[in-house]
């Protein structure tokens, strides 16, 4: 429990970042850590760019990463995970999320999405975990869970029990679809165990 | 009207909680249990980030009337008049909001109180949404009233039952001053039991107190002066400044967040925190500073403490070191103070930036894509909207505080005088004009002005998450009120030519606009559509989405310059163009995403082509 560990969400505004941070920092909590989650609501919330900072560990001063010191980041979208780059290490692991969201440049053609998001991070020696929630979530039928796929998948990489994570999931999910929620959860757990029994 | 009761009971089963429960709560979350338990019966508050969710949580605890005023002078002349009758009562908004409260908060310094008074100010350095970066720590010395600055959550409960204490032990309203990574920052909370005021309820006639004529006032000034005074006795006693002794190299003075970004930097190192933030503990001070080799000030923004320590003839070193602009971070804080080399960091790499938007289907980006085509000086506002001056819609010139557009429309034509006819258009929102818009108004009506004034009525508060406002007619505890009717309200005022359109259809109300700025008399054009988020536009039935008939676009990319977040730019090589049948020489063609159309059909008109229709219709 000694060092604290810092994990850093990003994504675009309306993809269910605020909602995913708060179920992972209520898991941490439950597992008997400190927490502290940091996030900005209002002007960013307009499809722009969002960011949630997480820290847990024994005891929490800063609510916010340092440059530089993430341990883990999940990146909703592909191309955010490139913009904060300055937050990540050499020993950073990046889940990574394929589905691309085209911002409004690139969308009225002033721009281009650059073709090459995860080479760019694997480059700079970053270990990157791709996996595409999107169409995770899709086969399940709800599209809308991407983010519970995500917190799956990172929780892979977490030493938390998944009994937390479903207990905090049924806590806070409406019973309509906590079914789904669950079932992407488990989904995205597997895809990333399986991404990092092959790679190893 | 589903949205504010659904999110009600979203707060209301978050919000029950058993007492010695350890919960993760936001900053906002636990000052709005912290009334709870500090027994607040009246809440007012206009909605502002980052104080908004302080009163959303707080409506659903039971024997609390929260509400949203029209604006932050009546929120806090709201709850000082519950002081004024016993009972314990918070003002809350954000930083500038304060600006609009100031002139009740001056004179109730002046009053005191009788039920314990607590303004919460929630700053926003950085500007993550706002529009300055004002500190607003300087009100309480201004104001001459104590403040007190929680650094995190569990503080931030504690400290607002704290400040009713020190309100009704001293007779004063007192401000709890948060900033977003306090507000916004979620931590460990315990749940605790309900006290009770020491005042009792009733109305008590108290001229010399409440009645602030001069020959009161001045009376009043002296007591103001005794109770500062007896303040400075009490900070230096106070548990919340406290000595954290560790090496003795390095001593910080810190408060707020600025306190936990120094615990992170130099744990080893000893602190001073300040609980209280005004008026200050000298002889701690001294003390402290008396001990350390070395003593730093870690503060956001303005050299609030440095100052008061450098006049007490202490030296230390501050905004030398420390940045006096934007958040700190226990990063800046640590290389500032240590002069360490910056970490090797990963550079940043060009990418797209992906700025914030109006939704698909927002009702203010017709109207704006409207007023561009007018060519005029677009006085703007606070809201959404004011996205509106990005590319491409690139239609908003000014926007300085809420409710400023009317004023500085007029003030334009009354610098242009007829010149001006024609030119200037001011625009401001439902809930933005019924928080400082009217009186705005008033002034063009009276002062014989043209001003051609659009209000976009999209029924909500959208920029700080729906919440209802006067105009809606919804009270923030989900009960049906009296929606006040903004087209009367204009003729009320005087104005003769009111005309209400719906700004989907924007070719309409652009014959619209242009005819009325050309009036020589006031004109208000009232854009009535609801919002796009709202559950009754989001969960509608039958929509018709549209799609783009590939066949049909020739790549003019008319239909890119409304912004819309549906519709996506797809380039194309020549190879690829005649492939799908285009010239050679065409660039590309549009697509419409379904996933975030919503049928607005917005877009349909701007393509003389007609490759924009609705699925189904014509092959698409």
């Amino acid at each position: 429990m000694g060092k604290t560990t810092n994990l850093f969400l990003c994504g675009v505004g309306g993809q269910g970042i605020l909602l995913a941070s708060e179920i992972i920092s209520s898991a941490c909590m439950k597992a008997g850590y400190d927490i502290k989650q940091s996030e900005v609501h209002g002007m960013a919330q307009r499809g722009g760019s969002v960011v949630a900072h997480l820290r847990f560990g024994e005891k929490v001063y800063s609510p916010l990463i340092e440059p530089g010191g993430a341990d883990i980041v999940v990146s909703f979208e592909l191309l955010e995970a490139l913009r904060y780059l300055p937050y990540m290490n050499r020993h950073t692991r990046v889940i990574v999320n394929t589905q691309k969201i085209l911002p409004a440049p690139v969308a009225t053609g002033m721009d281009t999405y650059p073709p090459d998001v995860i080479d760019q991070l694997l480059q700079r020696g970053i270990s990157v975990l791709p996996i595409d929630a999107y169409a995770i979530a899709r086969a399940a039928g709800e599209t809308r869970a991407v983010n519970m796929v995500l917190v799956g998948a990172l929780s892979a990489l977490l030493v938390l029990e998944e009994k937390i994570f479903l207990e905090v999931i049924s806590e806070r999910i409406p019973e309509k679809i906590r079914k789904v929620n669950t079932d992407v959860f488990r989904k995205g757990k597997e895809s990333l165990k399986g991404m990092l029994a092959t790679s190893q | 009207m589903i949205t504010y009761i659904s999110l009600f009971y979203v707060n209301l089963m978050k919000n029950k909680h058993n007492i010695g429960d350890k919960v993760l709560l936001s900053g906002n979350e636990a000052i709005a249990r912290g009334a709870f338990e500090a027994g607040v019966k009246v809440a007012s508050a206009y909605p502002g980030t980052p104080s908004t969710e302080i009163l959303e949580n707080l409506c659903t605890y039971v024997g609390v009337y929260a509400e949203w005023a029209p604006n932050e002078k009546v929120a806090l002349e709201v709850a000082l008049g519950a002081s004024f009758a016993g009972a314990r009562a918070l003002a809350t908004m954000k930083h500038v909001g304060l600006n609009v409260a100031a002139d009740p908060l001056f004179t109730a310094a002046y009053t005191g109180v009788k039920g314990g008074l607590v303004i919460v100010t929630a700053d926003d350095p950085e500007m993550h949404s706002s529009q300055n970066e004002q500190d607003n720590r300087n009100y309480a010395y201004a104001a001459k009233v104590p403040m007190l600055e929680p650094s995190d959550a569990s503080e931030a409960k504690e400290f607002l039952k704290t400040a009713y204490r020190i309100s009704e032990e001293f007779d004063t309203p007192v401000l709890l001053r948060t900033t977003t990574r306090v507000a916004h920052v979620k931590g460990m909370v315990s749940i605790g039991r309900t006290e009770g005021s020491s005042a009792t309820l009733g109305i008590e006639k108290m001229p010399e107190k409440f009645v602030m004529l001069p020959a009161h006032a001045r009376k009043r000034r002296v007591e103001l002066e005794k109770r500062i005074t007896r303040l400075r006795e009490f900070a230096e006693t106070f548990p919340e400044n406290r000595i954290e002794w560790g090496d003795k190299q390095r001593g910080f003075v810190a408060s707020g967040v600025s306190y936990l970004y120094v615990k992170e930097a130099f744990p080893e190192a000893s602190v001073l925190k300040l609980g209280m933030a005004y008026p200050f503990p000298d002889r701690m001070i001294n003390d402290f500073a008396s001990q350390v080799k070395d003593l730093f000030i870690v503060e956001e923004l303005d050299p609030f403490i440095e100052t008061h320590v450098r006049a007490m003839g202490i030296a230390c070193k501050g905004k030398e070191l420390i940045p006096a602009m934007g958040e700190l971070n226990s990063y800046i804080v640590r290389r500032s103070i240590s002069g360490e080399a910056a970490a090797d960091l990963f550079a940043p790499v060009p990418i797209p930036m992906r700025p914030p938007n109006l939704c698909a289907g927002c009702p203010h980006r017709g109207i704006f894509h409207a007023i561009a085509k007018l060519k005029v000086f677009v006085a703007g506002d606070i809201g959404c909207y004011t996205l509106a001056a990005l590319k491409p819609l690139s239609s908003m010139d000014s926007c300085v505080c809420m409710g400023a557009s009317i004023g500085t429309a007029f003030g334009m034509e009354k610098a242009l005088g007829k010149d001006a006819l024609g030119k200037i258009v001011a625009v401001i929102g439902d809930s933005t004009f019924m928080h400082s818009g009217i009186t705005g108004l008033i002034d063009v009506v009276y002062n014989r002005g043209f001003s051609t004034v659009i209000i976009l009525d999209n029924r909500t508060t959208g920029m700080t998450g729906h919440q209802p406002n006067p105009s809606t007619g919804m009270t923030l505890g989900g009960e049906e009120g009296t929606a006040i009717d903004i087209e009367a309200l204009c003729r009320a005022i005087g104005v003769k030519h009111v005309v209400t359109i719906d700004p989907h259809q924007h070719e309409s109300a652009e014959k619209i606009l242009r005819q009325e700025i050309e009036r020589p008399e006031p004109s208000v054009i009232i854009t009535k559509a609801p919002c796009a988020l709202l559950p009754e536009i989001k969960k509608k039935k039958d929509k018709k989405l549209y799609t783009v008939h590939e066949k049909n676009c020739t790549g003019c990319r008319s239909c890119l310059k409304i912004g819309c977040p549906a519709i996506e730019w797809v380039p194309l090589t020549p190879e690829e163009a005649e492939q799908m049948g285009f010239k050679k020489t065409q660039k590309g063609h549009s697509s419409i995403n379904p996933a975030i159309c919503i049928g607005c059909g917005q877009c349909a008109p701007l393509c003389k082509f007609k490759a924009i229709v609705t699925i189904g219709e014509g092959n698409g």
